[in-house]
This record gives C-alpha cells, structure tokens and sequence, in this order.
C-alpha cells in the first residue's frame, strides 16, 4: 500500500485561503439552518436537472464531479511558489446549467469532506451552501446577465471571467458572513480579509474559466451555443411542461424553506444558552469599532441597531443573514426561470 | 491502483473492531461525535478533554497507528487563522497587548479562550473523520449514506463520481505531466507570463471537459446496453447486528452524556 506520499491535501495549503471550513468554526443555529436551506435547494435542483436530463442524470452529473474534482488538481504557477487552480463552480454552471450545476458541486464538496477531510462532515451544510450553491447561482446569474449585451465571443469570455470571479469573491463573502454569525470570528476583520484575498484568487479562477471555455468553444462550439440559446428543456418535454405551473410549484419550495430557516433562526436564541452563539456577533462588532482604527473605519457600520437588547440583535442579525442567502439563491432562480419563460414565447 | 492516484486513497487495510463493523455504524457514530463536540460550550476543558480521550481511544482501537491519525488530522489546521482575531475581539479580561502598527490589540482571556476552543474542536472531529475514513472503504461509506435517507439520486451520482474519479484524476496527471514535459522551468518566474500559464491550464482544464463530456456518453450508452432505466436500484443490505448496535448506543449515549454535563454540571 502506498499511502505514505502526500498525505497532507498540498493542494489546499498552498492553492488558495481554503474555504472547505472544519467542524468547530459554526454555531449550531448556523449549521442547522444551513441543512434546511441545502435540503431545500438540493430537492429542488434534483427536479429541474431531471426535467432536462432524465436517466442520464446520474451517469452525466456523477462523470461531471468527477470532472470537477480532477479538474481542480490542473494548477498554474502564480508567484512566490503559489499557484492557482480551478475551483470550478462557474465553470460547472456555464456548461451545464445552473441547477446541475449545483447537484455537480453538492457531489464534489461533499465529497471531499466525506472521503478526504476537506472541510468538516457536520459543517458540510454551511460548506455547501457556500461552495456549490451561492458560487454556482452567483457564477450563472453573472454569466447570464453579461449574456443579455449581446451575443458571440465577447460576451461568453466576459461574462465567463465575471462568473468565475464573483463566484469565488461571493463564497468567500459568504463564508466570512457565516463565520462572524457563528461569532467565531468578527465582520470587521473576517469580511475584508476574505474578500481581499479571494478577489485575488478569483482572478486565477477567471483567466483558468475563460481559457477552458475558449478552448471548448473552439472545439465544440454547439456545447456553449446549446447553453447560450436557452437553459430550455429540450423541445419533446418542452411540450408537456408549461413553464408557469413548474414556477409556481418552485416558488412554493422557496417559500416554504425561508420559511423554516427563518423560523430556526428566531429560535436561535433560546437554543444557545452559550456565548458562542449568534448573540456575539453584535457585540463583537461594536467591540471592534474601538478596537481598530482608520483602515475599517467604514465597517463600523456593520453593527447592528438592535445591540440593546440581545435576543433581538440575535434574531435580525440571523433573518439578515438567511435573508441575503436566500436573495442570492432567490434571484439566480428567478432569472433562469425568466429566461426559461422567454425561451418559451 | 496506482501510485500516482495514491494519496487519493485514505482507507488503510486492516482487521481491527472498526475495520470490521457496519459502515452505518461507523458513520452514525462519528457524525453523532461530531455533532456532541460542536455543542460543547467555549472553555470547558474537562469536556473537551474527554472527547479527545475518547476519540484517541478508537484510534487506538482502529489500530491505524496514532502518528498517522495526528499527522491527518492536522488537515484542518490552516482554517484556523480564521478565528485567531477572536482573540483580540471578544470583550473580557485583558491579557496582555499587541502593538500593531496602526492599532494596539488587546488579548482577552475569553478571546483566548474561545480561540483554544475552535481549535480543540476542529482537531478534535477531524481525528474523529479520519479514523472513519481510514478503517471504511469509500463504497462502504457511500453505501452507508442512503442509511441517513440521503436522496438515492444525490447517492447514486456520488458514487458514480467515485467510481471515476481515479479515471480523470490520472487524465488529468497525464496533462500536467505532459505540460511538464514541454516546459523547461528555470526559476519562479520563468515560463512566460501569468496569462500565459493561465492560457495553458484553461485549455488543459477545457480539454478534459470535453474528453469527460464524451466519456460520459460512452458510460451513459454501456449502462443503458446492461438494462439501465435510470431508476436507481437499492441492495439489500444485511441489518446491522445487535452487538453493533449496542456499540453504537454506547457511544452515542457517552457522548450525549459529556455534551449534558458540560452544559449542566462542569
């Protein structure tokens, strides 16, 4: 057996600031919240990718993650021995559409803390959330709007490095969100430190996307040309699908899970009796304005009015939370949904 | 498999109690210690200790070989810079000050307090994680996720993942070999410039998209000639024996008892 070569995941320590979190880093209300959304989205993206992709489902998605996962070993060097590799989740929702998209990053990240402990198997949810589900909605909803100035090379290529580099700065964000939520660590340092460097990082990510999807569009145009057109089902299911009950039926699935995760964070405050729990976050903010000076002296903002009383600095800075999540989610769905409806008429 | 696909395989062969007992056992037990461990409450040391105790225990039991279990589970440790700031951050009594050059931060014995505590928790359930992974073959523990009425699509395309991740991964060696192999490297920067490297690993990454595109099709019309439907089809699987079963009261129960205690009486 020969296991004793790399056994650390080098990949991780020098690619980039990791955003596979382990377990420890989130609060309960946190994670439990994370699992409903993840269960909520996952159920929804089964749907939508099997109207479109039927019994290939399994064979194409699960070949996919594989793609994605050996994809992100393909490493440029950058300077000063790091190097930048593909992390994949624009790449994944540029060719494959938005919800396999997601089902193919769930599989990957999932993965990855199951089998080789990256990132922790209880804050799997939170991961999830941050890696395969904001990333891709955030990645599509970029390329899709840089879609909208026109059509051809330009556009693909913009909007391909726009949708690669939002979607790691916006997981990075994320993540930096959850973790101040949880209290482990506060807005004012986390948020900057995050987003900096991942919008460094993103550029890598951007120049890699725009390259392979060059590469495909010289090879196998029709591949982004299909995706261009229309994330449309294809044209014998179109006809028994009208795309208005089929929205109706998802929004009732986004309601419903804001619902539940907005109702978990008013719970909150009773769950945790502890003081690692949401209610830290206000503090730590206000804390943090004293402590540091000009450089994030504009963050300061991020206190939160209601510091008074805790329980309800808890619970606004919870629904704020799942509030902006579920926006993001939300307003991915609704432009594929829109475009989806256009592609109808 | 190969070498070159080695470090992808964590599981190590070996017949001890953990080698030996349900996968679903296996799982549920980490999860529900993982779970106990991230509600332990900042600062309580006797608790975190007997969860280290008992997790340095089954990596006894497993007989995997306790250097090999600390050097995994250090996987997690990076992470941690994340949650060094709580040092400075969180208000309590002062420790002592770090004179930075626009600021001075005080360290707070609470801030380091919670600090010691993340990271107590993180090592400590990733050692958990990485005795499950090294005495479970994957399929085992992928089987094992349909016990937790994971969807059996989401199931089903993991598993297919695995079963060809060893296929691309070494493609994709093979690119970076062959890209080795046309590239003289002399010093950090030579090899032109960073778009250019950018250019070479985009074209890699597409080309391989393409070759899993067409790849998939292949599988995809294999399966379909060995009578695929695409309805997914569970195995039987035997139930899990009563002595396992016990087992897994037990430590679940242990585990729940040091979580309550920890909130209660320490």
């Amino acid at each position: 057996m020969l296991t004793l070569n790399v056994e650390l995941p080098v990949r991780e320590w020098i690619g980039a600031l990791p955003l596979h979190a382990p377990d420890g880093f989130f609060s309960m209300p946190v994670i439990i919240a994370s699992y409903a959304v993840v269960a909520a989205v996952v159920a929804f993206s089964i749907r939508r990718a099997n109207r479109s992709l039927n019994e290939r489902l399994v064979p194409v998605m699960g070949v996919m993650a594989a793609f994605i996962f050996a994809a992100q070993m393909l490493n440029f060097p950058v300077a000063g021995g790091t190097s930048g590799h593909l992390i994949g989740g624009a790449l994944a929702a540029i060719i494959l559409g938005p919800w396999a998209a997601i089902l193919v990053m769930v599989a990957v990240v999932g993965l990855q803390a199951l089998l080789f402990q990256d990132g922790g198997l209880i804050a799997l949810g939170v991961n999830l959330i941050n890696m395969s589900i904001i990333s891709v909605l955030a990645g599509y909803g970029a390329y899709w709007l840089a879609l909208r100035f026109g059509s051809g090379y330009t556009p693909i290529m913009v909007g391909g490095f726009a949708a690669a580099w939002l979607s790691v700065v916006i997981s990075a964000v994320a993540t930096a969100l959850l973790l101040s939520l949880s209290g482990t660590s506060p807005l004012a340092i986390a948020l900057p430190a995050m987003t900096l460097a991942h919008m460094l990082i993103g550029i890598g990510e951007g120049l890699i996307t725009v390259f392979a999807l060059m590469f495909i569009k010289k090879a196998r145009p029709e591949l982004l040309k299909a995706r261009v057109k229309a994330d449309a089902p294809a044209p014998a299911q179109a006809v028994g699908n009208s795309p208005a009950p089929g929205g109706l039926r998802g929004a009732r699935w986004w309601v419903a899970g804001y619902i539940v995760a907005v109702a978990l964070t008013l719970l909150a405050p009773f769950a945790s009796g502890s003081p690692d729990g949401l209610e830290r976050v206000a503090e730590d903010a206000g804390f943090i304005s004293r402590a540091l000076d000009a450089p994030y002296a504009i963050i300061a903002d991020y206190q939160l009015p209601g510091v008074a009383n805790e329980a309800v600095a808890t619970v606004l800075a919870g629904v704020i939370g799942v509030t902006i999540v579920y926006m993001l989610v939300a307003g991915g769905a609704y432009l594929v949904h829109r475009r989806r409806a256009a592609a109808h008429e | 498999m190969s070498t070159a696909t080695g470090f992808l395989n964590r599981y190590l062969e070996g017949g001890s109690w953990f080698h030996r007992a349900d996968a679903r056992v296996k799982l549920v037990m980490a999860l529900g210690f993982i779970f106990a461990v991230a509600t332990l409450p900042p600062g309580k040391w006797a608790a975190f200790g007997a969860m280290q105790v008992l997790v340095w225990l089954a990596a006894g039991v497993s007989r995997v070989g306790l250097p090999r279990v600390l050097l995994r589970s250090l996987v997690a440790l990076p992470f941690i810079l994340i949650a060094l700031p709580s040092v400075f951050t969180r208000p309590g009594i002062p420790l002592f000050d770090l004179n930075l050059i626009f600021f001075t931060a005080t360290a707070t014995l609470e801030g380091l307090e919670f600090f010691v505590s993340v990271l107590l928790k993180s090592w400590t359930s990733v050692t958990a994680a990485c005795i499950l992974t090294a005495t479970t073959p994957p399929m085992r523990l992928l089987e094992a996720l349909r016990a937790l009425r994971l969807p059996a699509i989401l199931v089903s395309i993991v598993m297919l993942m695995y079963r060809y991740l060893f296929v691309l991964v070494e493609e994709a060696q093979r690119m970076m070999r062959a890209r080795a192999a046309r590239s003289a490297a002399i010093g950090a920067n030579s090899g032109g410039t960073l778009v250019w490297r950018a250019k070479s690993a985009g074209g890699m990454a597409g080309s391989l998209f393409i070759r899993t595109l067409d790849r998939s099709e292949r599988i995809y019309l294999a399966m379909l000639a060995r009578g695929y439907d695409g309805s997914i089809r569970r195995q039987d699987v035997p139930p899990v024996s009563g002595c396992e079963l016990t087992a897994l009261a037990v430590a679940l129960s242990l585990c729940a008892a040091i979580a309550i205690a920890a909130r209660l009486v320490i």
